[in-house]
C-alpha cells in the first residue's frame, strides 16, 4: 500500500558517533542505519568515522572494518566480496547496489548506508527476504521437460539458443532491482517484481525447457506481471548491468504472440 | 496472523490468466491517439477565429465527424483502462477499489457517449 510517511516506530533518529583516531588523515563519515528487534527503540543513524588510509576500496570493506575494529554489533549480510553471491545488497548513497561493487571514492561527501527499501528489516542492514524467495520459488526456476535426457549425455542446445540466456543467467538474486521498483513497493504481495520475472524469463527462453506455456500461464495475471509500468528503475540500479525491464517486455510480447 | 507457508501465500488464488487483452488495448488506443490527437490540434488551430456556424459546419462534415468520434471513443476507452491501473496500483481497500473502478468506468462511458451524441447531433441536425 502506498505510504507517504513512515509509521511512528520506523522514523529514524540520530544515533551515536564513533570518532576516528586522531592520527587518521583521510576520514570519511559513514552514516549507517541501525535497528535491533530486541530493543523497543526507533531505528537510528549511527555515524562511523573511517580512516580511508587504513581501509579497502569498497563500501563493503568499510563495513567490515567498522564491524571488526569499531562496533562489532553492526549486522549485515556478506559472503564473496566480489559481486557473485548477491548477499551484500543495500541502499548506498540513495541507490540500491552491492556494497562489494561500490567504490567508496565514487560517493561524494558522507556515505549513507540503509537496508534495501520497503522491506521488513530483520536487523540493521539485513532485510527479510522470505517473501521474495517464495516468489522466486513460485516461478519454478529449474529445467522442466517431459522428454527424457539422452543416456549419459547432456541436453543439447545450439549456440544461438545458448546466446539467448546471456544477460539472464548472470543474475545473483541480490534483489536490488525489485526493491527499487515503486510497483513492487506498493504491491509486493501480488506483483512478482523484476528479479523474479527475469528469472522466469530465463526459463521461458531456454530452448531445452518444455514448460513454456505453463510458465506463461502462471505469469499471465494483472498483478503478477502487469504491475510493471516500465518505470526502468530495475535496469538503472542493477549492479550486474542486467536489464530486467527488457525481460518483462519480452514476456509481454510472448503473451501477445500466443493469443 | 497467518501460519500459511510463504509459497502458499505467493501462489494465493493462482494466476487470473488475463491482463494481456487489457495491456494490448491500452497500447493500441495509445498508438491510435497519436495521429488523432495531432489531427485534432491542427484542426482546432485552423479554426481559430472561426464563428459558431463555421465550426459546427466543420464538425458536421463526414471526415471530421468520423475522426472526432474515433478520437472521443479512443480517448475515453484509453482513459478508463489507464485509470483502472492507477486505482489498482494505489488503492488497497478492496471495497473502495471496486467502487472507484466502477465509478471511473461509468463516468467514462457516460462522458464518451454524451460527447459522441453531441457530434452526431451536430452532424445530422446542424
Amino acid at each position: 500500500m502506498v505510504e507517504f510517511t513512515l509509521p511512528k516506530n520506523s522514523r529514524i533518529k540520530k544515533g551515536k558517533t564513533y570518532e576516528a583516531p586522531a592520527s587518521a588523515k583521510r576520514v570519511k563519515n559513514f552514516h549507517v542505519y541501525r535497528w535491533q528487534p530486541e530493543k523497543e527503540e526507533n531505528p537510528r543513524l549511527d555515524t562511523y568515522e573511517v580512516d580511508l588510509d587504513n581501509c579497502g576500496p569498497m563500501v563493503l570493506d568499510a563495513l567490515i572494518k567498522i564491524k571488526n575494529e569499531i562496533d562489532s554489533s553492526l549486522t549485515f549480510r556478506r559472503s564473496c566480496r566480489e559481486g557473485i553471491c548477491g548477499s551484500c545488497s543495500m541502499n548506498i548513497d540513495g541507490v540500491n547496489t552491492l556494497a562489494c561493487l561500490c567504490p567508496i571514492e565514487d560517493i561524494k561527501g558522507d556515505a549513507k548506508v540503509y537496508p534495501l527499501p520497503h522491506m521488513e528489516v530483520v536487523k540493521d542492514l539485513v532485510p527479510d527476504l522470505t517473501h521474495i524467495f517464495a516468489q522466486y520459488a513460485s516461478v519454478e526456476p529449474w529445467l522442466q521437460a517431459d522428454t527424457t535426457s539422452p543416456p549419459n549425455e547432456e541436453r543439447l542446445q545450439s549456440r544461438e539458443d545458448r546466446a539467448k540466456l546471456d544477460g539472464l543467467w548472470e543474475c545473483v538474486l541480490c534483489f536490488c532491482c525489485s526493491t527499487s521498483c515503486p510497483s513492487y513497493w506498493w504491491n509486493e504481495d501480488r506483483y512478482l517484481g523484476p528479479a523474479v520475472l527475469l528469472s522466469a524469463y530465463r526459463w521461458i527462453v531456454d530452448s531445452r525447457d518444455e514448460a513454456t506455456g505453463k510458465r506463461l500461464d502462471n505469469l499471465e495475471d494483472p498483478f503478477r506481471l502487469y504491475r510493471c509500468h516500465t518505470i526502468m528503475n530495475c535496469t538503472k540500479t542493477c549492479p550486474k548491468g542486467l536489464n530486467p525491464a527488457k525481460s518483462i517486455a519480452e514476456i509481454k510480447k510472448l503473451l501477445v504472440a500466443r493469443r | 496472523m497467518s501460519l500459511r507457508s510463504p509459497l502458499g501465500r505467493v501462489r494465493g488464488l493462482g494466476s487470473a490468466k488475463e491482463g494481456t487483452a487489457h495491456w494490448w488495448a491500452q497500447r493500441v488506443t495509445a498508438i491510435a491517439l497519436v495521429p488523432l490527437a495531432l489531427w485534432f490540434v491542427a484542426s482546432i488551430l485552423s479554426l481559430i477565429g472561426a464563428d459558431y456556424a463555421t465550426t459546427t459546419a466543420w464538425i458536421g462534415m463526414p471526415v471530421p465527424a468520423v475522426l472526432l468520434i474515433l478520437l472521443l471513443t479512443a480517448t475515453f476507452y484509453h482513459a478508463q483502462l489507464g485509470l483502472q491501473v492507477v486505482l489498482e496500483d494505489y488503492v488497497h481497500n478492496e471495497g473502495l477499489k471496486l467502487a472507484a473502478i466502477l465509478l471511473v468506468k461509468f463516468a467514462c462511458l457516460v462522458l464518451g457517449l454524451a460527447a459522441v451524441f453531441g457530434v452526431l447531433k451536430i452532424a445530422f441536425q446542424g
